[in-house]
């Protein structure tokens, strides 16, 4: 008994030994890296003469915390990860997973559907506004389009840089039609959708000899295309000015919520008048359309066309092979793809009542590509998940105003953005390398399912 | 028995500017297995793609069951019912196997599909008890396994294999050997055979052609290549030299 904890401390006193030497050639490596990046700044004075400045408080600074990062990693964090690995290597394979984790999805639309009320109830009307709008209907436009690319990117396997391209023909056939024609929303977001598909077929002809990085590149010269036409095509499009005064969407035509209406959605129910209620509605729209989403793309997977992308992912000569038509599995995926981008580009043109190619931008389609392949590919709750943590987490952000009285009133958390998008992106690749739903769930079996686990196989390639 | 399958006259292949079939005839009769050996290089993998129209044929025509299929794209000709198990077997390694054979199957759109899975389970058992597993997972001979199941789903009127026993070990070469046979005296299937295994595949064959340098410069009756000294110095007894 005594050996056993005699051996237990002298580890221990080991451990702190060299996790303090290990602290302090981290610190050691730090001060020779910064002491001339850090610790000596030149300017110039205001006889335009160069000055050396000495900063060696912030040259402390950086070295005391590589020193004590490295010390606590060494000696709390990694004994800390390797206990709880063995743990989970000691502990006998769980049958049953919890019952949350098991309905999470159905959890989560229903947590979705009371969203808005929820906030109202605790917020107020008004007040609620920022949450409905700025998170809900935000992050929600991101899964819808995440999802969208994940039928292209996640199942075909067909990488698209340009994904943003159908977002704007979408939204852009919204704003000019209804505004030239006068058509209403209900009728321009199927329209819309059939565009952005016919697009996405258009540029799947000349791509469809190109597999990986070529057809990336192609892809997403596509999407400059599709926005250098928005801005320079000034008669239709109105260049960088974008198209304002986008008519809102009505409740299928029965209410609506413009404030002059007779038949506004306010007046009717007898409620004080505010922007909340059309906002809520725009909530549970993309909400139903996120749905759709996700429904058709589960529905196609188990479906003849939708085994043929998953095929066609793992490997084109087989798929030939095999008698399956690449040519037209292409283009599908391509238009099917497109189709859901476009269809969320109309609500996004209804949403913001003005449209400009600055909104179409390369960043867009890296973010919803980041999301989808951080979601892991090809999993949906992956992908909402990772919407959710990527872009509520930048809107998150905006909130952070306490910083300020840390860092200075000059602080703008908000600029920061990328840079912990980025850091975020990184520590998701390091820990799990296939995203957060890595495993992939069979559409075929014959007595129970198994989710086939990710970890065994490289990604693509027997 | 003697009515033709398969017909290969005068084909002549190139990649690029690169000649790798020089005019090549070769005939599958209903049936038969036929079995095409020769060294690496020699176009043996050419003229299997070059049957399954990619790539096509510059000159000469590929006939199959009277029909010209010389200039039909792959998926078309796939869709005459010659099924392939590729070289290097190609399996859909993130799919399951029970998957795998599902896109086999994908031609009838699964109408004979659990009849024709029970079948392979059969004739593979080692599938059965891997169903649920991802067929990147699988070993070499399992794979293998795999690509003919996937290809015997297609309901084939011929088998084309492109070395099946490409890195495998001797006895599971055995085991897949035996099978191939089993098929095709049960069932009447018949099987075009890509091999660089030339012993095991003259044992197993009817007939057999020699291939060198994109020609055709033998051919005979399994048992009559096997006893040629020409064949078994190049092909059977190189190593001993």
């Amino acid at each position: 008994m005594s050996n056993i904890s005699n051996t237990h401390e002298r580890a221990g006193g080991n451990l702190t030994a060299q996790a303090l030497r290990e602290g302090f050639f981290a610190g050691l490596v730090s001060l020779g890296l910064f002491v001339l990046f850090v610790g000596l700044e030149t300017t110039q004075n205001i006889r335009n003469e160069l000055v050396l400045n000495q900063r060696w408080g912030l040259l402390a600074i950086f070295v005391i915390v590589a020193a004590v990062g490295r010390f606590l990693s060494v000696a709390y964090l990694r004994p800390w990860l390797a206990a709880r690995k063995a743990a989970a290597a000691a502990k006998p394979a769980e049958g049953e997973e919890s019952f949350f984790k098991r309905n999470f999805s159905k959890i989560a639309i229903v947590a979705l559907i009371f969203y808005p009320p929820i906030m109202v109830m605790l917020f107020g009307v008004q007040g609620s506004l920022k949450w409905v709008d700025n998170f809900g209907i935000q992050i929600l436009i991101y899964v819808m389009l995440a999802w969208g690319l994940n039928i292209v990117v996640g199942l075909a396997g067909l990488l698209d840089l340009g994904y943003v391209a159908f977002y704007a023909v979408g939204a852009y056939s919204y704003a000019l039609l209804s505004q030239q024609f006068g058509f209403s929303f209900w009728i321009l977001l199927p329209l819309a959708g059939i565009l952005a598909a016919f697009w996405g077929m258009i540029l799947g002809f000349p791509v469809l000899r190109l597999k990986g990085d070529y057809l990336a590149i192609v892809t997403l010269a596509f999407g400059e295309i599709i926005r250098l036409v928005l801005i320079n095509w000034t008669e239709v499009t109105r260049g960088t000015f974008g198209v304002s005064g986008i008519p809102k969407a009505s409740v299928f035509g029965i209410w609506s919520f413009d404030v002059s209406a007779p038949n506004n959605f306010a007046k009717a129910f007898d409620l004080p008048m505010s922007s909340a209620y059309y906002k809520i509605f725009l909530f549970y729209l993309i909400l139903a359309l996120a749905l759709l989403t996700a429904y058709v793309t589960i529905r196609l997977r188990r479906m003849p066309i939708g085994r043929a992308w998953e095929a066609l992912r793992e490997d084109e000569i087989a798929c030939r092979s095999l008698g399956i038509n690449t040519v037209t599995t292409k283009l599908t995926a391509f238009s099917i793809g497109a189709m859901f981008g476009g269809f969320a580009g109309s609500f996004f043109a209804v949403r913001q009542g003005f449209v400009s190619p600055e909104s179409f931008v390369f960043l867009e389609s890296a973010i919803i590509l980041a999301i989808v392949v951080l979601g892991g590919m090809g999993s949906l709750v992956g992908i909402a998940v990772a919407a959710a943590v990527m872009v509520g987490g930048t809107e998150l952000l905006r909130e952070m105003t306490f910083l300020k009285q840390i860092f200075g009133p000059d602080f703008t958390p908000e600029l920061y953005r990328m840079l912990i998008f980025g850091l975020a992106m990184v520590t998701v690749m390091v820990w799990k390398p296939r995203g957060f739903v890595g495993s992939r769930e069979p559409t075929a079996f014959l007595r129970e399912r198994k989710a086939v686990s990710g970890n065994f196989t490289k990604e693509g390639h027997g | 028995m003697s009515d033709t399958l398969l017909s290969v006259q005068g084909v002549q292949t190139y990649y690029g500017n690169i000649r790798a079939l020089a005019g090549v005839d070769v005939e599958v009769k209903k049936g038969e297995i036929v079995s095409l050996i020769g060294a690496n290089g020699a176009g043996k993998s050419t003229l299997m793609m070059t049957i399954c129209g990619s790539p096509q044929a510059r000159t000469g025509t590929v006939t199959f069951d009277g029909e010209d299929i010389t200039r039909l794209p792959t998926h078309l000709i796939a869709r005459r019912r010659i099924a392939q198990s590729p070289e290097g077997r190609r399996i859909f390694p993130r799919m399951t196997v029970y998957e795998n054979l599902q896109m086999g199957a994908s031609l009838d759109n699964l109408k004979y599909f659990n009849e024709d899975v029970e079948k392979i389970f059969t004739l593979f058992p080692r599938l059965k008890e891997r169903q649920s597993q991802r067929g990147g997972t699988l070993s070499g001979g399992e794979q293998q396994m795999l690509s003919i199941g996937r290809a015997l789903m297609a309901r084939p009127k011929l088998l084309l294999l492109d070395e099946p026993s490409l890195g495998l070990a001797p006895l599971i070469v055995k085991g897949i050997f035996d099978a191939i046979k089993k098929l095709n005296q049960n069932e009447g299937l018949t099987v075009f055979l890509v091999e660089q295994n030339a012993f095991a595949a003259l044992k197993l064959s009817d007939r057999a052609y020699v291939m060198v340098n994109g020609q055709v410069t033998m051919s005979g009756s399994g048992k009559e290549l096997l006893a040629n000294p020409e064949v078994r110095a190049a092909y059977l007894e190189g190593g001993r030299h």
